[in-house]
């Protein structure tokens, strides 16, 4: 069992300790992962992923098609119906004459976007109050403890709903911006739960109490001490946030308290067009797809990334 | 027991307590066309200045907090700004569907999360471990809505053109109970099943390789007793656990599920009071949900201590 813990506490750590070639737990972890097939693959659909949302400009110029322009000449036919993919429109026009393809691109863009910056903010958020509570202990602890109950077991999309009917946003960016701050914040406590049960072990080492005997403030052995030793913890953590990241946003954009029109994304691109799926199946196709084809990829990305850091720990059975 | 009871009870109290706070903070007193919402967009100055004191907006901030939290304990949610009906009229005459909906697709994850879970755990990496794994997968990857989506599309639309019914919209408890709401039941469970599989899976395994399962077997167990009863018992405490916090997941997903179903709940109510701004309903919903939410923490608490005897009070 190879923990990173032993890079500092164990008792070969001094001034004098080289790490031995090969032996190092980052670098077996990468090992591990680079053997795992499922991880491969989804490492190369998420690279493929993030070339589109790269690519959408460019996909724009080569199509001629705004992601917000409406082309009724050419996206409809006689009856009003969007045409399928063809030559103008690669991947379909949807019921407004708007291009499927471009507008999927830049989806992409707002998925990574908002799920990156969303596991960005949960993971800051989670750390800081699982380390801050577990670490504290007394009453910081029942509090913060007791919040982050709370925050995990209210009904979130429903506070999602207020939360953006309540600060009516216009603007894409501001809106973007609410969505990760939301996500953040309904996200961190089940980071900031496991992080708090690992400090409060972590709280009894003897190398915790050689830095208090230095003369360590708590600040510093919090953030200098225990954060390297919850690097497995928070990895694993924050890669299984991803995708669930990813489906927030998407499912709050499908209700349309995500992401403003005009900026697409692959939930308001599906929210958009639920009446005719009947007669343009690649509505429901592309942005399904892609979507899919992302959350897919980050879960197995994530489980190979706990079997390469965690092999057998507590970490194991807690997927949600 | 009535001590760890009453305890729990007063931390809902607080709760519910902070969440009205906020609810009213956020809706009450973010600068909102109130009165357009009433009066609609032609009202002359007079009309809205009217409504605007009849609601006692006028009235210094506290005042109308101490009256919202006054009507709250009374059960008293106020009216619809949209059509002047009581909010708890409006939420009455929803709550069925809902209910019918959300205890479904309970027990659909629960008890479908466990079986699969027990059933994986019993053979770890044999044949039907392999494909509940790979679909326990592909269920954490699938928002709620695009498999609500999808089923409508395979089951109502290609079906249909089969002349196949698998589902009819409208009211739940009508005859046809079944038909209405199984396919609504497995958009909203899904995820979930998949999440409980998992979860049993690894907690079924661990407890399988304690010492005490090996003493149940040498003692001559069968095989269905040590798992079922031995076994089974202690696995389900971390997943009663994780139910508790999942009762909110579950209501909060309801608004998706009714929204792409088309059944009349809660949850397309407070959807449409919030594209037009109806903040009364959306309240009242706010403040039903985490109630639920709230009671249904305290009966796992108490599930939880009858499973673990450790975990009840001294």
């Amino acid at each position: 069992m190879i923990s990173i813990r032993s890079r500092r506490g164990g008792p070969t750590a001094g001034a004098g300790w080289e790490p031995v070639p090969g032996n190092d737990a980052a670098r077996l972890a990468w090992a591990r992962l680079r053997r795992d097939r499922s991880a491969a693959v989804s490492i190369a659909l998420i690279a493929l992923i993030a070339l589109i949302a790269l690519a959408a400009p460019l996909l724009a110029a080569g199509t001629g098609h705004a992601y917000d322009g409406t082309y009724p000449d050419s996206g409809l036919d006689t009856a009003g119906q969007p045409v399928g993919p063809g030559r103008e429109f690669w991947l379909g026009a949807d019921q407004l004459g708007r291009d499927v393809l471009v507008r999927a691109s830049y989806g992409a863009r707002i998925s990574l976007v908002v799920g990156v910056g969303a596991t960005a903010l949960a993971t800051l958020l989670g750390v800081a109050t699982g380390l801050a509570a577990g670490f504290l202990g007394g009453v910081a602890d029942s509090v913060l403890a007791r919040s982050m109950d709370v925050v995990l077991s209210l009904p979130y999309l429903l506070i999602a709903a207020v939360l953006a009917t309540s600060f009516q946003l216009g603007s894409v960016p501001a809106s973007v911006a609410l969505t990760i701050l939301t996500i953040g914040v309904f996200s961190f406590a089940s980071i900031g739960r496991v992080v708090r049960a690992k400090v409060r072990s972590l709280r009894e080492e003897e190398f915790v109490t050689a830095a208090r005997a230095l003369g360590a403030g708590r600040l510093r052995i919090m953030c200098v001490e225990l954060v390297p030793n919850l690097v497995t913890e928070i990895t694993v953590l924050a890669s299984m946030m991803l995708p669930a990241a990813i489906m927030f946003e998407a499912t709050m954009s499908f209700l349309g308290i995500g992401v403003r029109p005009p900026m697409p994304s692959w939930g308001s691109m599906l929210g958009e067009s639920g009446e005719v799926f009947t007669t343009a199946w690649w509505l429901l196709a592309v942005p399904g797809t892609l979507l899919l084809l992302t959350t897919l990829s980050c879960v197995l990305l994530g489980d190979g990334i706990r079997r390469a850091l965690a092999p057998r720990d507590h970490l194991a059975g807690s997927g949600r | 027991m009535l001590r760890f009871l009453l305890h729990r009870m007063l931390f809902a109290l607080l709760v519910m307590w902070l969440v009205a706070t906020s609810v009213f903070v956020l809706l009450r007193l973010s600068p909102g066309p109130v009165e357009r919402v009433i009066a609609g967009p032609r009202a002359s100055a007079e009309t809205l200045a009217q409504i605007h004191h009849n609601l006692g907006l006028d009235q210094p901030v506290l005042t109308q907090y101490g009256a919202f939290l006054g009507g709250l304990a009374h059960g008293d949610l106020g009216y619809s700004y949209v059509n002047g009906t009581a909010v708890t009229a409006l939420i009455g005459d929803r709550l069925p569907t809902t209910l019918c909906l959300v205890l479904g697709a309970a027990v659909l994850c629960f008890a479908g999360g466990v079986a699969t879970g027990v059933l994986s755990a019993i053979r770890p990496h044999g044949r039907f471990d392999r494909i509940s794994t790979g679909l326990v997968l592909v269920g954490l990857s699938t928002p709620s809505f695009l498999l609500a989506l999808v089923l409508l599309q395979v089951f109502v639309g290609r079906a249909g053109e089969l002349g196949l019914t698998f589902f009819e919209a409208g009211p739940p408890l009508q005859e046809n109970f079944l038909r209405r709401m199984i396919l609504p039941w497995v958009g909203l469970a899904f995820l979930m099943v998949a999440a409980y599989t998992r979860l049993t899976r690894g907690s079924m395994l661990e407890v399988l390789g304690a010492d005490y399962v090996r003493t149940a077997r040498a003692k001559g167990l069968p095989e269905r007793r040590v798992t079922c009863a031995h076994a089974l018992r202690s696995a389900l405490s971390p997943v009663v656990a994780q139910f508790g916090v999942d009762v909110g997941v579950l209501i909060g997903s309801t608004i998706v599920t009714e929204q792409v179903f088309g059944l009349q709940g809660i949850g397309q109510l407070v959807y449409h009071s919030i594209s037009v701004g109806d903040t009364p309903v959306i309240i009242g919903v706010t403040m039903l949900a985490s109630l639920c939410v709230v009671a249904a923490n305290l009966a796992v608490d108490v599930v939880h201590s009858f499973l673990d005897p450790r975990l009840r009070p001294d």
